[in-house]
C-alpha cells in the first residue's frame, strides 16, 4: 500500500514539477487534491480496509498529501513570482521621457515685480488701488502742485491728447484720486502703467511704476526713511546700504531721492552705478501741504509720505537684465527665463 | 550746471578735497552729475609763437612753421591748422610731450619734412570735445610757459543736476553760499565797486509791463573797444562752465550771468532808435534773434523794443538787429528782473531755452540788478576801456515779490522729521542760508532772502532744515502703523488668479504698449473709434489700442520671426475706446493661440490648435468665476465668419469675442498658420459668485444615451437649452458625446448624441419614470427644433 502512495506521491510531484503555469499548476492540483483527485480517491478507498490498518495507511495517505500539498505551495509561489517578474520586465518603462501634454508658462517680469511689491506692502495692510491712465490736467499736474508752466512740467515728456487730456506721467494721480474718495487714515500703493514722450537706450515710452502713500495723523520723515528702508531690504532679500538724497518733487517736501548700495558691484563702482558705488532706485518725500489742499484734508491734523519707483527699473536690478526695451519686445525667449 | 571748482574755492575753501566737496553737495540736494578734470592729461606743452611759414613742398595742405618755443633757435614743426599763420601763440607739444590718449610725439618727417612737435588745438589737449584748427593764445601769453601753469588747468568741473526749486544755485555765489553752511564756514561775495560816472548820457526807459518787469536798469557805456581780447582767466572759466568766449562783451554778460546768477544783455546803442519800451510784443510782429532764428510774436510775449521794433524777447534771447558786433563802440547794457510766472513757458513755446530763461523762468534774486550792472560794467572797462554813463533805473515796487515771513513751529520740527533738533542748530541752518530770524513765542519767525523762491510755507523751512542737518542723519523708525484688517470678499475674483490659471494652461504673459501703429489698428477693428496722440513718439506708437489683439499680434510675429512657431500668449490692461464721444479705459484680458496645440512630443500625435481648444481655456476662466456665459455665432471684421462667436453673460450683456483670425487678415498681416484670438472684459471674468450649499440626494443617479436628428443650423446649444427648458428637474446635466453626419443620416442633418444624467432627491428613479421623462424631453425637442429620435 504505501508502496502505491509513494509511487502517486513521485508521480504527483513529477507533474507538479512539469508545470510552467498557474493554470497547468492548478490541472495537477485538481488531478490529485480535487473531488476526484488521485489522493482523494484514496482517501475514500480507506473505509474498505479494517479498521488496524484503515488508521496506519489514512496516516501514510496524509502525509503523502501534506507533502505534496506542500511542494505545491512553493511551486504555485514560485510561478507567480516568475508570472509578476515576467509582468514587471515586460511593464517597464523609460522614466527619463518627459511627460505628457501641456506645460506651464509664466508672467511677465513687471507683474512678477509688481506681485512682489504688492506682497511686501500688503501685509503691513497697504490696499492697492488703481486709476485711469488717460488723465486729465487737474489729476495729473494740478493737484500735484504742478501748475501750469511750472518747470517742473519740462521733467515730464508728456502725451498729450488735447490741452487739457493726457497720458498720466506718473502714478500720483492715484493718490489724489484715493485721498478724494476716502477719508483718512489711509494706506495705499497704487501701480500701473505710466507714459513719457521720450524713447532711447534708458528710456520706453510707457513703463510701470508703483506710487505709496501713507496719510495718518502723527506720520514723520523717520517713518517715511523706516518704511523705505526695510521694503528695499525686502525686494532685494540682502541687507542693503540705502541712502537718502535730498531733492524736488512739487508734491513732496521734504522730498527724497533714495539710492541703494549698487547691487550689480556691491558698491565698489561698475558701469551700472557709473562708477559712483550708489543706484538711485526711487523718490519719495512728505506729502505737500497744496497736495492736502487740494484734496480737502486739513495738513495740521494729518500728514503722510509718498514715494514712488519704476518697476522695470527694480526688476532689472533684481534679474540683472541690461536691457529696458526688452520688456516690450515680448520675445519668448526672454519671458521664459523667468518662468 | 558746471562749474569750475577752482573759481568756486575763490569764494570759499573749506579745507575738503574734491570727493569731499561733491559728496557733501550731493548730500545737501545738488545732485553732482559728473566731475572731469578741466583739461586732459598731457605734459610737456609750452607757449609757443609762430615766427615764420613757408610751403610744405610736397603737400598742399601742409606748411612749415619756425616756431619760438622759449630756446635760443626755433624749432621747425609741420602743421596742416588753416589758422595758423605768423605771429599767432599757440600750444606747441614738444618733442617727448605726452598727449591725452597716451599720445607720444616723436621727431618726425611729415613728407619729407622734418617736424620736431606738434602744435595743438582744444581738442587735442583734452580742453574740448571738437575744434576746427589750433587753438589760439593770448597776444600776451609767455612764449615759453607751461601750457598747463599758464591756463592754470589742474582743476575740475563740476556738474550739477539742480532741481528747479533751487535757482540760487545757479550761480558760483550762489554754490558758494550752500558749500558755506555745509561747513560752517565763512563765504566772500564778489567785490563791485560802482564805476565812476563819466558823462550823463542814457536812454529813456518805458515800461509798459511792470508786473512782468517789475525792475529794469539800463546804462550807456560808450567808446569800449569790442576787438580787445577776452583774459584768458575769463575765457578758461567760461569754458570750464560751459561756454565759449564770443568776445569780451557777450563773455563778460555771461560771466556775470554765472557768477552771480543774473542775465544781462548787451545792445549796440548804435542799432537802437529813440527810447527802449518793455511791452508785450504786437500779433505777428517780427523778431530776428541771434541764433539766426526768426520768431512770429502773439501778442503775449513779452519783448524788450525801441521806437522802431522789438530787439529782444525778454529773459530769453537779444535780437540780430541790435547785436554787439567787432564794430561796436557804443553799448546800452540791461539788467532785469522778470517775473518767473509770467515768464514761464514763453521761451519754451517758441522751442527756445536758453541760459537766460533758464534762470528767469526759475527766479533770479530781485535785489541783484543794481550789483550786477555795476559788475559787468568794472569788467567791461577793465577789458574794453570805455566811458560810463549813468544807471537808469526802473523799480516798481508793487510787483517785486514780497519775502513774508513764515512762522515755524518748534514741535513741527519733531513731528515732520521725527528728531529732537537743538534749538542753535535750527537758528545756525537757516541763518546760514541767507534767513532773517527772529523768536516767535514757541518757534521763529523766518523771512526768506530774495534769492529763494522755494521757501514760503512751514514745509519748505522744515525741508531745509533736514537737508542741512542730512537726511541720512535723521532716524528711520521701524514700521509701527495702524491697520485695519484686511477683506477677502468671496464675489471677487483676484486678477492674478485668472492670470494664474492661463499661465498653467500654457499661456505666457506679454506687455505691449498702449498705443500702437494707426494702420494695424484700422486693420484689426475698422469699426472701433479711437483717439489718437497730440504728439505721438513714432507713427508706430500714435493712436491708442481699442483693443489688446493689436500688440498680442505684434508680439505673435516677433516671435514667429524668430523661428518660435508656437506662440500662447495673453496679456491684460485697458484698452480706449470712443463711445458717443467718450474714451472708455475698460480693463481686457485677451489672448492669442497659433501653431500646434502642444510642443513637439513623443507622447500625443502633433495637431493645430483649434476652435474648441481656446474655448476650453476660456470655459476653465468662466467655471473659476462660475458664470454661465453663452457661446453665440456673431459676425467680427477680424475675425473668420465660420469660426467666430461673442460672448454674453447671464443678463445678455456682450463681454467679448472668440474666433479665428480672418484667413485674408491671416495673410496680409504674414502670419502662415491659423491664429486664434480672444478677448474679454476683466469685469465678466472677476465678479464671482459665493459658493451655497446644496443637499447631496441620498439616491442612485441614472444615465441614459439618446440620439437626436436635427437640421445642420441647430446649435448644440439650442438641443441643450431645449433639454433643459422642458422643465424636468431630476436632469442634472446634459453631455454632447457624439455629432455624427453621413451614412444613415439624410444630408443637411446631423445625429446629435446626448447623455442625460438623472437624480431625484428623495427616491430612486423607476424605468417607468424615466421613460416618461424622455418622452416628455423628446416631445420639447420636437416642438422646439423640430428634432427627431434617431432609431
Amino acid at each position: 500500500m504505501s508502496t502505491d502512495i509513494d509511487n502517486i506521491l513521485s508521480e504527483a510531484l513529477n507533474q507538479l514539477a512539469d508545470t510552467k503555469n498557474l493554470t497547468e499548476l492548478d490541472q495537477v492540483r485538481v488531478n490529485f487534491l480535487g473531488k476526484k483527485g488521485t489522493f482523494t480517491l484514496q482517501m475514500k478507498q480507506l473505509g474498505a480496509l479494517d479498521p488496524g490498518q484503515r488508521r496506519e495507511t489514512g496516516q501514510i495517505i496524509n502525509q503523502a498529501k501534506n507533502t505534496f500539498q506542500q511542494a505545491l505551495n512553493q511551486h504555485k509561489d514560485a510561478l507567480q513570482q516568475a508570472e509578476l517578474d515576467q509582468r514587471l520586465a515586460k511593464e517597464s518603462i523609460d522614466v527619463t521621457l518627459p511627460g505628457r501634454g501641456q506645460q506651464i508658462y509664466g508672467l511677465h517680469p513687471v507683474t512678477l515685480t509688481l506681485r512682489r511689491i504688492s506682497k511686501i506692502f500688503s501685509s503691513v495692510g497697504f490696499t492697492v488701488e488703481e486709476g485711469p491712465e488717460i488723465e486729465d490736467d487737474y489729476h495729473n499736474f494740478e493737484a500735484l502742485n504742478i501748475p501750469a508752466h511750472h518747470p517742473a512740467r519740462a521733467m515730464h515728456d508728456t502725451f498729450y491728447f488735447d490741452a487739457h487730456t493726457v497720458l498720466r506721467t506718473h502714478t500720483s494721480p492715484v493718490q489724489i484720486r484715493a485721498m478724494e474718495n476716502n477719508e483718512p487714515p489711509l494706506k495705499v500703493i497704487a501701480p500701473g502703467r505710466v507714459y513719457r514722450c521720450d524713447s532711447d537706450l534708458t528710456h520706453t515710452p510707457m513703463f510701470h511704476q508703483v506710487e505709496g502713500f501713507l496719510v495718518d495723523s502723527e506720520v514723520s520723515f523717520a517713518d517715511l526713511k523706516g518704511v523705505v528702508y526695510e521694503f528695499l531690504r525686502a525686494f532685494f532679500e540682502k541687507d542693503i546700504q540705502v541712502r537718502f538724497r535730498p531733492s524736488y518733487f512739487p508734491f513732496t517736501e521734504p522730498s527724497a531721492e533714495v539710492d541703494i548700495e549698487c547691487v550689480i558691484c556691491d558698491g565698489e563702482g561698475c558701469r551700472v552705478c557709473s562708477h559712483t558705488g550708489w543706484l538711485e532706485v526711487m523718490g519719495c518725500g512728505m506729502i505737500h501741504p497744496e497736495v492736502f489742499k487740494s484734496v480737502n484734508i486739513d495738513s495740521d491734523q494729518y500728514n503722510g509720505y509718498a514715494f514712488g519707483m519704476g518697476v522695470e527699473r527694480l526688476a532689472m536690478l533684481k534679474y540683472g537684465i541690461n536691457d529696458l526695451r526688452m520688456f516690450f519686445e515680448n520675445d519668448l525667449k526672454f519671458l521664459e527665463q523667468f518662468n | 550746471m558746471k562749474v569750475s571748482e577752482s573759481w568756486l574755492r575763490e569764494l570759499v575753501n573749506p579745507p575738503v578735497n574734491t570727493e569731499t566737496l561733491v559728496e557733501q553737495v550731493t548730500m545737501a540736494g545738488l545732485e553732482v552729475d559728473a566731475v572731469e578734470p578741466a583739461a586732459g592729461e598731457f605734459s610737456n606743452v609750452v607757449v609757443a609763437q609762430v615766427e615764420s611759414i613757408s610751403q610744405h613742398p610736397n603737400a598742399d595742405k601742409l606748411k612749415v612753421c619756425q616756431v619760438n618755443v622759449g630756446d635760443s633757435e626755433p624749432l621747425q614743426i609741420v602743421c596742416g591748422a588753416s589758422n595758423v599763420r605768423e605771429g599767432l601763440k599757440i600750444p606747441a607739444a614738444l618733442i617727448g610731450a605726452v598727449l591725452p590718449g597716451d599720445f607720444k610725439i616723436k621727431k618726425s618727417k611729415l613728407r619729407g619734412e622734418l617736424s620736431m612737435g606738434m602744435l595743438c588745438s582744444e581738442k587735442e589737449l583734452g580742453l574740448a570735445d571738437d575744434a576746427d584748427g589750433l587753438m589760439e593764445l593770448a597776444k600776451d601769453a609767455p612764449v615759453g610757459a607751461d601750457v598747463k601753469e599758464y591756463l592754470q588747468l589742474d582743476d575740475s568741473i563740476i556738474e550739477l543736476d539742480l532741481t528747479p526749486n533751487r535757482a540760487d544755485c545757479l550761480s558760483v555765489e550762489g554754490i558758494a553760499r550752500e558749500v558755506s553752511v555745509l561747513n560752517k564756514t565763512d563765504w566772500t561775495p564778489v567785490s563791485v565797486s560802482p564805476s565812476s560816472i563819466m558823462h550823463d548820457e542814457s536812454l529813456s526807459v518805458d515800461i509798459h509791463e511792470p508786473e512782468a518787469c517789475p525792475a529794469y536798469l539800463g546804462r550807456l557805456v560808450k567808446d569800449v573797444n569790442a576787438t580787445s581780447s577776452t583774459p584768458v582767466w575769463m575765457q578758461e572759466k567760461l569754458r570750464r562752465c560751459g561756454l565759449r568766449s564770443l568776445g569780451p562783451l557777450i563773455d563778460v554778460t555771461n560771466y556775470v550771468l554765472l557768477e552771480l546768477g543774473q542775465p544781462l544783455h548787451a545792445f549796440d546803442a548804435a542799432k537802437l532808435t529813440g527810447s527802449i519800451v518793455v511791452r508785450k510784443s504786437q500779433p505777428q510782429e517780427k523778431l530776428a534773434l541771434l541764433n539766426d532764428q526768426t520768431i512770429e510774436l502773439d501778442g503775449e510775449a513779452l519783448v524788450i523794443a525801441d521806437e522802431k521794433q522789438a530787439l529782444a524777447l525778454a529773459g530769453v534771447m537779444g535780437g540780430s538787429d541790435s547785436a554787439v558786433s567787432d564794430d561796436t563802440t557804443s553799448i546800452f547794457l540791461e539788467c532785469a528782473y522778470f517775473n518767473p510766472v509770467l515768464i514761464a513757458g514763453k521761451a519754451r513755446s517758441f522751442g527756445l531755452h536758453t541760459d537766460s530763461s533758464h534762470r528767469f523762468e526759475r527766479g533770479v534774486d530781485f535785489t541783484l540788478q543794481r550789483r550786477a550792472i555795476e559788475r559787468a560794467t568794472q569788467l567791461i572797462t577793465e577789458i574794453c576801456g570805455g566811458q560810463v554813463g549813468p544807471i537808469t533805473e526802473h523799480i516798481d515796487e508793487s510787483a517785486l515779490p514780497e519775502r513774508t515771513a513764515v512762522i515755524l513751529r518748534k514741535p513741527r520740527i519733531a513731528s515732520m522729521l521725527g528728531a529732537e533738533i537743538a534749538d542753535q542748530q535750527i537758528e545756525q541752518i537757516l541763518s546760514g542760508l541767507g534767513m532773517q530770524i527772529e523768536h516767535v513765542n514757541d518757534g521763529w519767525k523766518v523771512t526768506p532772502p530774495g534769492y529763494r523762491f522755494d521757501i514760503a510755507i512751514e514745509a519748505d523751512l522744515l525741508e531745509e532744515i533736514a537737508r542741512i542737518y542730512g537726511y541720512n542723519n535723521l532716524p528711520n523708525k521701524s514700521l509701527l502703523m495702524r491697520s485695519a484688517l484686511g477683506q477677502a470678499p468671496e464675489t471677487l475674483v483676484p486678477l492674478d488668479r485668472a492670470k494664474d490659471l492661463l499661465v498653467d494652461k500654457g499661456y505666457q504673459e506679454t506687455i505691449s504698449y498702449s498705443f500702437v501703429a494707426e494702420e494695424l489698428q484700422k486693420t484689426i477693428a475698422p469699426d472701433d473709434r479711437f483717439i489718437a496722440l497730440k504728439n505721438p513718439i513714432s507713427s508706430d506708437l500714435a493712436v491708442m489700442r481699442t483693443t489688446l489683439w493689436c500688440g498680442l499680434i505684434t508680439s505673435a510675429l516677433y516671435n514667429i520671426n524668430r523661428q518660435q512657431p508656437r506662440v500662447r500668449i495673453f496679456e491684460s490692461g485697458l484698452r480706449f475706446i470712443q463711445v458717443q464721444g467718450e474714451t472708455k479705459q475698460e480693463p481686457m484680458l485677451s489672448g492669442l493661440v497659433t501653431g500646434n496645440v502642444l510642443e513637439e512630443q513623443w507622447a500625443e500625435k502633433s495637431r493645430k490648435v483649434d476652435f474648441f481648444d481656446v474655448k476650453a481655456d476660456l470655459e476653465a476662466l468662466f467655471y473659476m468665476s462660475a458664470q454661465p456665459i453663452n457661446f453665440v455665432a456673431e459676425i467680427h471684421p477680424a475675425l473668420h465668419p465660420g469660426q467666430t462667436a461673442r460672448l454674453y453673460d447671464k443678463q445678455a450683456k456682450a463681454i467679448g469675442w472668440l474666433g479665428m483670425l480672418h484667413p485674408s487678415l491671416e495673410q496680409q498681416l504674414g502670419f502662415d498658420n491659423q491664429v486664434f484670438l480672444f478677448e474679454l472684459e476683466l469685469q465678466a471674468i472677476l465678479e464671482s459668485r459665493a459658493a451655497k450649499f446644496q443637499p447631496l440626494s441620498k439616491f442612485p443617479f441614472v444615465k441614459r444615451d439618446l440620439a437626436v436628428l436635427v437640421k445642420e443650423d441647430i446649435t448644440v446649444d439650442q438641443i441643450i437649452n431645449s433639454v433643459h427648458e422642458c422643465g424636468e428637474k431630476t436632469i442634472q446635466s446634459v453631455r454632447i458625446f457624439d455629432i455624427y453626419r453621413g451614412q444613415g443620416v439624410e444630408p443637411g442633418y446631423k445625429s446629435v448624441a446626448l447623455s442625460l444624467t438623472l437624480q431625484d432627491p428623495s427616491q430612486t428613479l423607476e424605468d417607468s419614470v424615466i421613460d416618461a421623462i424622455f418622452s416628455h424631453v423628446l416631445q420639447s425637442l420636437k416642438s422646439d427644433i423640430n428634432a427627431t429620435l434617431r432609431e
